[in-house]
């Protein structure tokens, strides 16, 4: 049923891409950066709940971090505002610092979570930070059925 | 395997913004008043430090032209961070996003009878116990974000977008709002200096002379058009600083202002306010800095090699860096996705004008309709839809 891939240059090379997911912003508390924890339908059959929610809660709390309005940030406001902001030049933003965790964590998942189960996590920050785009491939090895094969647990539900 | 020509990005990106500096500068198109600006400002100043500096810094104080010099570099390196950086610019959706967006509205919208115009594209959400309503933008194909509209002179959605000022030559929005209010204010400084100082330059002098002060001030022409010009600017600057501040106190867009948003007894009240003038300002101006999410200055590979040659970030692989040449075919399936979870249905706008929407390049609505039945029922079967990303 689901595609066994051992790494991520494996699913690369002998996988096609065949769907594509976008997990939506989660507005509710504002604009803050969060998304939606729900498993959409399509990855019903690809990855377990808990996994799913637990990447999106860790990188809704990586984003809550990055914009914490607190003492570090207002510090962080005041030093660059005398210098001009001539500062950051030299210096990396605490959001800079967390988007670096961030692309580390998406990378680790990839490549422990969802590369075996044929899926790719594209970091949000490549999608404008709307979507964390998900995407679905299926075996090339399993030939013109593989379109099929979603088809039919698409239309199955 | 050889790249001929390294592309950035920022040569691909759609909008009406242009670019400089290999994409490290971002400014709109029209920049005639920008340039007027910073004559303004740097002739003013420059005449300030020629004429009126010797005499005050010998009669004066040597701080006088210190603090000048110090204000006037905080104002430019504000106008420039202001001009020159990306105002939050909410890059465009890529064929896919779109087109996974235009079913979950067919699919929410069901089948519109012919002859009928299909109802407005809005999503409603709930921010702190009010309803906001997301628009969709027809340009860029996404639903825009709470407070994010579109610039139709740069042509690209704004994130907390404020205003597209033309003598910043460039939006504001949520990325360099804090540097504009900042110009704003070190402007209103600047230019009350100098008045003040002018004034009391033309006072020393007719007092030292015993002559009348103004044929003392006749005697200084650079004085005169020192005072004309900060005079006339202060009454704008001054006024444009002190709204502004009564927009942050109440963390209000000027773009809301001016269309009511929060205004009125029927309308929401503002629910990003904190309801506490410290809160907000804390919020506005020393919030975190908001790092930009167009890749200016990423590389797009023209190779005729097959090798994607990116960094090893697997991530990065699926984004648009994919070369002319080495083309990702995938097919697209009407699948009976279902709707992203909203808490209200998107039913309660009544039916009004559809707009047939930008023209854009993209295929794949057009596409879409082409094909097959075109319906979001789930019986339909499903259409393959082979889409050819191309670079942009």
């Amino acid at each position: 049923m689901a595609t066994e891939f051992h790494n991520l240059q494996e699913l690369r090379q002998s996988a096609s891409l065949a769907n594509k997911v976008f997990i939506q912003r989660d507005y509710s508390e504002g604009t803050v950066c969060k998304f939606h924890t729900k498993l959409p339908s399509e990855l019903d059959s690809r990855i377990e709940k808990t996994l799913f929610e637990d990447t999106v809660k860790t990188l809704n709390n990586y984003y809550a971090e990055a914009e914490k309005i607190g003492g570090h940030a207002y510090l962080e406001g005041c030093l660059a505002c005398i210098t001009a902001y001539l500062i950051f030049l030299c210096m990396e933003t605490r959001y800079e610092k967390v988007l670096k965790k961030i692309s580390r964590y998406i990378q680790e998942q990839n490549e422990k979570i969802y590369a075996p189960r044929g899926l790719l996590i594209t970091d949000p920050i490549e999608r404008g930070m709307r979507v964390i785009e998900i995407s679905i491939y299926e075996d090339r090895s399993s030939s013109g059925s593989s379109t099929s094969s979603s088809t039919t647990s698409s239309s199955g539900r | 395997m050889i790249a001929k020509k390294v592309t950035r990005k920022w040569e691909k990106l759609p909008g009406k913004n242009s670019f400089c500096c290999d994409g490290r500068v971002m400014m709109a198109r029209q920049k005639g008043v920008f340039y007027l600006t910073l004559f303004l400002i740097t002739g003013t100043c420059a005449l300030f430090f020629a004429f009126e500096c010797p005499y005050l810094a010998v009669h004066l104080s040597a701080a006088v032209p210190v603090c000048a010099v110090i204000l006037f570099l905080f104002v430019m390196a504000m106008l420039l961070r202001t001009s020159f950086s990306d105002p939050g610019v909410l890059p465009r959706a890529l064929p896919e996003e779109a087109s996974f967006i235009e079913m979950e509205i067919e699919a929410a919208n069901g089948s519109v009878p012919a002859g009928q115009r299909p109802p407005p594209r809005i999503r409603n959400v709930q921010i702190n116990n009010q309803i906001v309503k997301l628009k969709y933008c027809y340009t860029c194909k996404i639903f825009r974000p709470p407070r994010a509209s579109h610039c139709s002179i740069c042509d690209n959605c704004v994130d907390r977008f404020d205003h597209h000022c033309p003598w910043v030559g460039n939006c504001v929005g949520k990325r360099n709002y804090r540097y504009f209010y900042l110009f704003t204010l070190s402007l209103s400084l600047l230019t009350i200096y100098i008045f003040t100082f002018d004034i009391v330059h033309v006072t020393l002098r007719s007092v030292f002379y015993g002559s009348v002060w103004c044929v003392a001030a006749l005697t200084l022409p650079s004085t005169v058009v020192e005072v004309l010009v900060c005079f006339f600017t202060l009454w704008s600057v001054v006024g444009l600083t002190g709204f502004h501040t009564y927009l942050i106190s109440l963390n209000q867009t000027t773009n809301e202002d001016i269309k009511g948003s929060w205004s009125g007894k029927n309308r929401v009240q503002n629910p990003y306010s904190h309801k506490n003038i410290v809160k907000n300002c804390c919020e506005v101006l020393c919030g975190p800095t908001y790092p930009s999410v167009l890749d200016r200055r990423g590389v797009m590979l023209e190779s005729s090699g097959s090798t994607p040659c990116k960094t090893s970030d697997v991530t990065a692989a699926t984004a648009n860096t994919v070369t002319p040449n080495e083309v990702a075919f995938f097919s697209l399936q009407k699948t009976t996705s279902p709707l992203i979870p909203n808490e209200h249905s998107p039913d309660e706008a009544p039916p009004s004008i559809a707009t047939t929407g930008h023209d854009t390049a993209t295929s794949i609505p057009e596409e879409e309709d082409a094909t097959g039945p075109n319906g979001s029922a789930p019986k339909a079967p499903p259409t393959t839809i082979l889409v050819k990303e191309s670079s942009h």
